[in-house]
């Protein structure tokens, strides 16, 4: 009787938690809205089955509870009723994969106009490039970096000339623009993933991944890295800033070249800049290796 | 269903191998230590992925200090808490979970089950133990390593795990491998031993379709465990290659903090797939066991046999199959081809419909039946919730668009351990509660065993069912702490507070356990012969608990399915496995004569 009880309570229970909890999705920034509708779905058809299952547990618990000599029913199969259920959960299953896949198409086809721009991943900070004028990212490998070169650029390659780098610096985004995010590692594996973007995509050394959105709202939306990598993963932070156009395009022109921080290391203006990246903005945690020595 | 119930009782095939002689033990040291009776392995398996799990117990009271109370416990450092989750997964998955199932239940039960005297290479059985525990021993002595124990997660994913930004990449990783290389040896000594019983082993009248679904579960789980290990057991041969020689398998160019490594040209995703092309039958290879168990644990209880006995078993083959061509759901952002996201939604979603067939058949077993509301049973209904809970939110991440703002969160943390943590552990006990009786011949205390399971059950769903929100918020997991940040208000660490707070004492209802384990042991009530009144074969021993070569001078001969209760015109509500039909009581004619079915 008590058991058949809470098994209500609990199903009633999780209902009730679901439908007041203050915990819930932060308020989304990007187009991915069909993702959450897609998660809604799901929500229902689960949501139906699991009450379903626990109030019918509950009641057969409380209705057939054992008395001594009961008869219960002797019937080993009944493949009408096993097909049915086939049936009511294929469909079942087949309203949620549906919308599942088309949003997976939508989040893999990225628009032609879709901007371009690099996420340098890196233990344990995020660092960012945009293709300058000419709108071409410059060729990068991580053999080249150097400390005047923390990306890797090709230097022999003309379009990387004028590329922005902004290094362990807010990456700022222009509203209602899709962008490309590529995304590439110096180390090891990271996760570029911003809550309210909805999106994410691991960072894999000696590969370059993808994914695009377009922010739909301006704000200060934190980069949290997603995979671990290490010490310092919870650490590993950053911001972007979605502008409107005026200001973002204020921003653009004050961020440096490849070309110019180049030269700024070769006239050693740029003392800062000498130590490379792995100077900036590490995260006080200190890696085993290291303090061991 | 002729071959499944009455209507075909009766004919016994012959023998086709006469009974063997068995290895009898000639000293103390034979027959409890270097044992080669499966009964006694099973308890010694049992014990040490107890003793371990333990270590598992504690690890994640210490992680769950940090997470609920980030600031109050300075002696936690981020490298401690990246090695205590670590060691937690991999322990609980591989240590604990793999071997109670496989080494503990299977080297029980599949004997008796099956009526055989005995395994069918019972050295190979023992020298499966024993080198078992040594993998365990070496797992405990990365702890003992400078640098300690590995700290890369328990997917162990390359390049970090072998890097010095990850804490115990000196000897930490080197011996998590070679423990990890260990324990699949041991294992697929012990596994090819359960298929070959189960094939080979049977007593007479014992077909495939009469054996109780547990040696189902359990046969099904170790075939899949002998074909997933083996590409475990590469990707770990491989990582060392990388760490000791040098070698790039999984290696690309990589520069660490402004250093430039010699590595160069390997891919850390190939890595990933190896590891889950093993980690998704893993996750089968601890749920099938439990499928198994549970739908025993539900009819005995129940009265009344499992419903659709052959759709349980096909379903069980079925999802054994799937689970091998599933497994880059877990890398839906690990930036493969994005093409791989549609086959693989796919097939999850597939596999969805006979795992939720078997959920129905184990509620349609409660229909119309008379049920015992004993421990045993309440943990196989605590399995139903919790299982069917953390299986619809398979649903959420195993559909790959919904995966994208979900994988990594705590989501995924609040579903794996309600699929595969606290639902099979709620039938680890409740089949140590429902076998207790036939192993030591006395019954666990039933109050501490209702306690145990309330505050674990209870305990266990107000733990996870709250953190999968803290993954729709976006909390991601594997962070010692969520630091200053605009995006997570004050109620999520209030959340996590509560969530720490539940689990010291979930954790501590399991020391009751053991307790009550320990002290009925000596003081239980006296369980004699089939005291759940059960049908299978195990509870037919001449003696309890069963003795060596278990059958006494005759095998038993089987003229039925494992679920004969509440047959119609019977006199008792179950009708042993081994009962001939002419020996079955009858009820008196009037009753039997009036008996209609659906009454």
């Amino acid at each position: 009787m008590i058991t058949a009880l809470i098994i209500v309570l609990v199903a009633i229970g999780s209902v009730v938690f679901h439908l007041m909890s203050p915990w819930w999705w932060t308020e989304i920034a990007s187009n991915w809205g069909f993702i959450d509708t897609t998660i809604i779905i799901t929500f229902w058809v689960t949501g139906i089955v699991y009450t379903a299952i626990l109030l019918f547990v509950g009641y057969c618990i409380w209705k057939f509870r054992f008395q001594e000599g009961r008869k219960v029913e002797y019937e080993p199969e009944n493949p009408k009723l096993e097909w049915w259920l086939t049936a009511l959960t294929s469909i079942g299953v087949v309203i949620m994969l549906a919308p599942g896949l088309i949003a997976w198409k939508q989040f893999i086809t990225v628009p032609a106009d879709a901007a371009e721009f690099e996420v340098l991943g890196q233990q344990w900070q995020w660092n960012f490039r945009l293709p300058g004028k000419d709108g071409v990212l410059g060729k990068s490998d991580n053999r080249n970096i150097t400390a005047e070169n923390p990306f890797g650029i090709d230097p022999k390659d003309p379009n990387g000339k004028d590329d922005l780098l902004i290094e362990a610096d807010d990456l700022h985004l222009p509203i209602d623009k899709p962008v490309k995010v590529l995304l590439r590692s110096v180390d090891v594996l990271h996760d570029f993933y911003v809550p309210q973007f909805r999106g994410k995509m691991d960072i894999i050394p000696g590969m370059v991944t993808y994914f695009w959105f377009t922010p739909i709202r301006t704000g200060n939306f934190e980069i949290l890295c997603a995979e671990l990598c290490g010490v310092g993963h919870h650490a590993m932070r950053g911001n972007v800033i979605v502008d409107n156009q005026s200001s973002y395009d204020t921003w653009l022109n004050e961020q440096q070249t490849f070309e110019q921080s180049m030269a700024q290391f070769e006239t050693g203006n740029s003392i800062g800049k000498t130590a490379g990246l792995a100077s900036k903005q590490v995260p006080d945690v200190t890696p085993q290796k290291v303090s061991a020595q | 269903m002729s071959d499944i119930t009455q209507d075909d009782v009766g004919y016994v095939a012959p023998a086709e191998v006469d009974d063997q002689d068995l290895y009898h033990p000639k000293s103390w040291i034979t027959k409890y230590v270097f044992c080669q009776d499966a009964k006694v392995i099973a308890i010694q398996y049992s014990a040490t992925a107890t003793a371990i799990g333990l270590v598992a117990l504690v690890l994640s009271w210490l992680m769950r200090l940090q997470l609920g109370f980030p600031d109050s416990f300075s002696f936690i450092e981020p490298s401690d808490y990246y090695q205590f989750i670590t060691a937690h997964g991999m322990i609980m998955v591989i240590y604990l979970l793999t071997a109670l199932f496989l080494g503990g239940f299977g080297n029980y039960m599949i004997p008796l089950m099956v009526g055989a005297r005995d395994m069918a290479f019972p050295y190979v059985n023992m020298v499966s133990y024993w080198v078992y525990l040594t993998a365990v021993l070496v797992l405990i002595a990365s702890f003992y390593v400078p640098g300690g124990p590995t700290g890369a997660g328990w997917t162990l994913y390359p390049p970090q795990a072998i890097l010095s930004g990850t804490p115990g990449s000196d000897g930490g990783i080197v011996l998590m491998l070679i423990s990890l290389a260990l324990f699949i040896v041991g294992f697929t000594m012990g596994g090819l031993n359960y298929v070959v019983t189960v094939l080979q082993s049977r007593t007479r009248g014992m077909t495939l379709m009469r054996m109780p679904l547990t040696i189902w579960g359990i046969f099904t789980a170790t075939i899949l465990a002998l074909l997933a290990f083996p590409a475990l057991l590469v990707g770990a041969v491989m990582m060392l290659f990388d760490r000791l020689l040098g070698t790039s398998f999984f290696m690309p160019n990589i520069v660490e903090f402004g250093e430039h490594l010699s590595y160069g040209g390997g891919s850390p995703i190939l890595f990933q797939h190896l590891f889950w092309f093993f980690g998704h039958p893993e996750v089968y290879i601890v749920a099938l066991p439990a499928f198994g168990i549970v739908s025993d644990l539900i009819s005995v209880h129940a009265r009344r046999h499992i419903f659709g006995y052959r759709l349980m078993v096909w379903a069980i083959v079925i999802i054994g199959a799937l689970s091998f061509i599933v497994w880059a759901h877990h890398m839906y952002v690990s930036g493969m081809n994005p093409w791989f996201g549609f086959f693989f939604a796919t097939t999850t979603l597939i596999i969805a419909i006979p795992t939720a067939l078997k959920v129905y058949n184990w509620t349609l077993t409660l229909w119309r039946g008379n049920i015992r509301l004993t421990v045993p049973m309440l943990f196989a209904i605590g399995f139903i919730i919790t299982f069917v809970n953390g299986g619809i939110t398979g649903l959420f991440l195993g559909n790959v668009a919904v995966d994208v703002p979900l994988s990594d969160t705590m989501f995924v943390v609040a579903h794996f351990h309600m699929v595969m943590g606290v639902a099979p552990m709620l039938v680890v006990f409740g089949g140590i509660y429902h076998w207790y009786p036939l192993i030591t011949g006395r019954m666990l205390d039933e109050t501490l065993g209702k306690f145990h399971f309330w505050v674990t059950f209870l305990g266990a769903y107000l733990i996870y069912f709250p953190m999968h929100y803290l993954g729709f918020v976006g909390v991601p997991r594997r962070y010692f702490e969520l630091g200053d940040t605009q995006v997570f208000d004050s109620s999520v660490g209030d959340l996590n507070a509560f969530i720490s707070i539940v689990t010291w004492i979930v954790g501590f209802a399991q020391i009751v356990f053991l307790y009550n384990m320990a002290r009925s042991y000596f003081k239980g009530k006296e369980a004699g012969q089939n005291p759940w009144g059960a049908c299978s074969l195990e509870w037919q021993t001449p003696q309890v608990p069963p003795g060596h070569g278990n059958w006494g001078k005759e095998l038993p001969l089987v003229y039925r399915w494992a679920y004969d209760y509440g047959v119609p015109g019977a006199a008792h509500d179950f009708v042993p496995q081994n009962m001939a039909p002419n020996d079955v009581p009858m009820a008196e004619k009037g009753r039997e004569s009036s008996r209609s079915r659906k009454a």
